[in-house]
């Protein structure tokens, strides 16, 4: 193991996929010369050349419905979009055609398709730069939706994705694109599953269930509730879709309290939705009701305080904690 | 390429007419409630998938619109599959899961049947982006409508595929109407063909009334394009002689207007060329007739005693390998 950041991480797992299988490609904006917005194609063009790592015009619908034309026809298609906040301009092709097509065409054609990039609010970038986009897209059909929060989550389930039959959409986090973590050495294959949450730190007094931003809070949070002798198991989803029942139900099981701190809205956001499979999968094992942690229902405003205002935090998500075992 | 063969021409008027009768058969499974959603009619437009299909090979790959029974038809999927498809069942092209406006045909290389206005004019460059990745030859025929053309969809993808020298022919089969909306009330451009020339892109009219004039100027541009990849528009002039949709009673033109485009029908043109030159009976085009009204009668009687697909298998078409959500 060594460490390395985010980005990196992200970059072999570009480049191991790029090396292993010719029908992988890489398109997007500023991907090639430019090297990526958030540098995360450093060096690829190098490497593989202008036919395998592709600059396109500002034009998301336009590449992304192209992706999902070379998937038809069984090329490997890895879409970039500078922020998912920009996917938004292709919802028409990530939402109509890439994951209907299998059942349209009566399980003919499956389109492997990964369409990747930084999701969620960053910093000041106001309304519609800060879209988190998990819960549109999860709620789609067909399409599966992974949200690294680690380096090591962030190779392994790239790589994973790029391998998927399916189209998988990997909502990278932009404010940890710097973060550093252990990472397998890279002649050593790292793939992790879609789908598998993780336990990112054990404990018996209430589960925290977070993905991608909100891990890293979770964590700094559970260290300050431990100096009140609160505590707190983090289960890191790091799939949206598939969900991974099992290990959130197997948490709360054990601890009785469950609060879900995620990055996107609270209106059918994805809290909603592990809220009420616990409720009704495993309604008796829970002490309290389930709380919820995760924006204000508001457009992003750019004023800094205000901003902080609307974002999940640490002290948001430790009052919760704290109300579930009525501390 | 083999071109102007008597057998050739006579064959591919025989497929016109079944797409004609197809069509005819449908509309009435429709009105006896066979046939459920949109439906969408492709008479008076035979002569453009044929024409383009006799100018193409066999593993040139085509995409289409939701009005794609002719394209499917024509690249020779059989009537029996498309008319499952329409009605649902598990033999459909689609498996009954696509229904009028989705149908595909790998094996044809038909490519869909694409429902949402220009949205597969970007999966036309995608595909023809792996032609050129793979060093192929192939060409990719990509077909819609004249309302297609004012979609960001259109053009994103005329610029990409104009900026990548893509093997793609753009061919916008000109019914003169968007649903109900004439394009003089639509389009900016007096002529369609003139939105390539904001591409760069060559652009050509063709008479889609005309089977010979399809299918030679198709065949010229498609060699072109073979040869040095490079992308084509073609803007071709046609007609829909039913309304938008099985639900269009289309009072939006005149009687005068429908009568003046049935005089000039793409299978009587056909038929009368071959018969002038010698090469088609009255009785030959009879029997030919003959043969598409069983064909069809035959497709209908085969959707009709096929399975649908059982409810519990409709979770198999979601992820090809079976992941639940």
């Amino acid at each position: 193991m060594r460490e390395i950041t985010y980005r990196q991480a992200l970059n072999e797992a570009l480049a191991e996929e790029l090396e292993r299988d010719p029908n992988v490609f890489l398109m997007g904006e500023e991907v090639a010369e430019y090297h990526g917005a958030y540098k995360v194609s450093q060096g690829l063009l190098e490497r593989f050349g202008p036919k395998r790592v592709i600059d396109t015009p500002i034009s998301e619908n336009g590449f992304a419905g192209l992706g999902v034309g070379a998937a038809m026809v069984g090329l490997r298609p890895i879409i970039e979009f500078m922020t998912s906040s920009f996917s938004l301009v292709a919802f028409d092709q990530v939402v109509n055609n890439a994951p209907n097509m299998f059942m349209m065409s009566g399980g003919q054609f499956n389109i492997p398709i990964t369409f990747r990039g930084p999701n969620g609010p960053a910093h000041q970038l106001a309304a519609t730069h800060s879209h988190a986009t998990e819960n549109l897209y999860a709620s789609v059909p067909g399409l599966k939706v992974c949200t690294p929060a680690t380096p090591r989550d962030a190779k392994g389930l790239l790589k994973t994705a790029v391998r998927d039959d399916n189209p998988v959409i990997v909502l990278e986090a932009e404010l940890l694109y710097s973060s550093k973590g252990m990472v397998e050495p890279p002649d050593e294959e790292l793939l992790v599953p879609l789908g598998k949450a993780e336990v990112k730190r054990e404990g018996s007094d209430v589960s925290v269930i977070c993905y991608a931003q909100t891990v890293p809070l979770a964590l700094a949070a559970a260290q300050q509730l431990e100096d009140e002798d609160i505590s707190t198991e983090i289960v890191d989803l790091r799939s949206i879709k598939p969900l991974d029942e099992k290990a959130i139900f197997d948490s709360v099981a054990k601890t009785h309290r469950a609060v879900i701190v995620e990055q996107d809205r609270p209106f059918c956001g994805v809290g909603a939705e592990v809220c009420y499979r616990i409720q009704k999968n495993i309604f008796d094992a829970l002490d309290a009701p389930i709380q919820r942690v995760s924006q204000e229902d508001v457009p992003m405003p750019y004023n800094e305080r205000l901003e902080k205002f609307v974002l999940p935090n640490a002290d948001k998500l430790i009052s919760a904690v704290k109300k579930v075992c009525y501390a | 390429m083999q071109r102007d063969d008597q057998r050739d021409e006579v064959e591919m008027l025989a497929l016109m007419l079944l797409i004609r009768r197809f069509e005819e058969r449908a509309s009435q499974q429709y009105q006896a409630r066979k046939i459920g959603g949109f439906c969408h009619l492709y008479i008076g437009q035979e002569a453009v998938a044929v024409g383009a299909v006799a100018a193409t090979r066999s593993d040139d790959y085509i995409i289409t619109a939701y009005r794609d029974h002719g394209h499917a038809l024509a690249r020779g999927t059989s009537a029996g599959a498309c008319m499952a498809e329409l009605f649902g069942k598990e033999t459909g092209c689609s498996r009954g899961l696509g229904g009028s406006m989705h149908f595909f045909d790998k094996t044809n290389h038909m490519y869909g049947g694409h429902a949402i206005v220009g949205a597969h004019v970007p999966l036309a460059a995608g595909m023809a982006f792996a032609s050129k990745y793979r060093s192929e030859d192939r060409v990719t025929l990509c077909f819609f409508g004249d309302g297609a053309i004012n979609q960001g969809s259109f053009h994103e993808a005329l610029n990409l595929i104009a900026l990548y020298k893509l093997p793609v022919i753009l061919i916008c089969e000109n019914n003169l109407f968007a649903m109900g909306t004439s394009v003089k009330r639509s389009t900016s451009v007096k002529q369609i063909v003139d939105r390539a020339e904001g591409y760069d892109i060559p652009g050509d009219i063709i008479d889609g009334m005309n089977f010979r004039e399809v299918r030679d100027k198709l065949a010229e541009i498609i060699g072109s394009i073979r040869k040095d990849s490079h992308p084509a528009f073609v803007e071709v002039r046609t007609y829909r002689y039913r309304g938008h949709s099985m639900s269009d009673p289309a009072s939006y033109r005149t009687k005068e207007e429908l009568e003046k485009y049935r005089l000039d029908d793409p299978i009587i043109r056909l038929r009368a060329q071959l018969t002038r030159e010698g090469k088609l009976t009255n009785e030959e085009f009879d029997g030919i007739d003959k043969k598409a009204k069983e064909t069809v009668l035959a497709a209908v009687k085969f959707a009709e005693q096929s399975p649908e697909l059982p409810v519990e298998r409709v979770y198999d078409y979601v992820c090809i390998d079976g992941a639940k959500p």
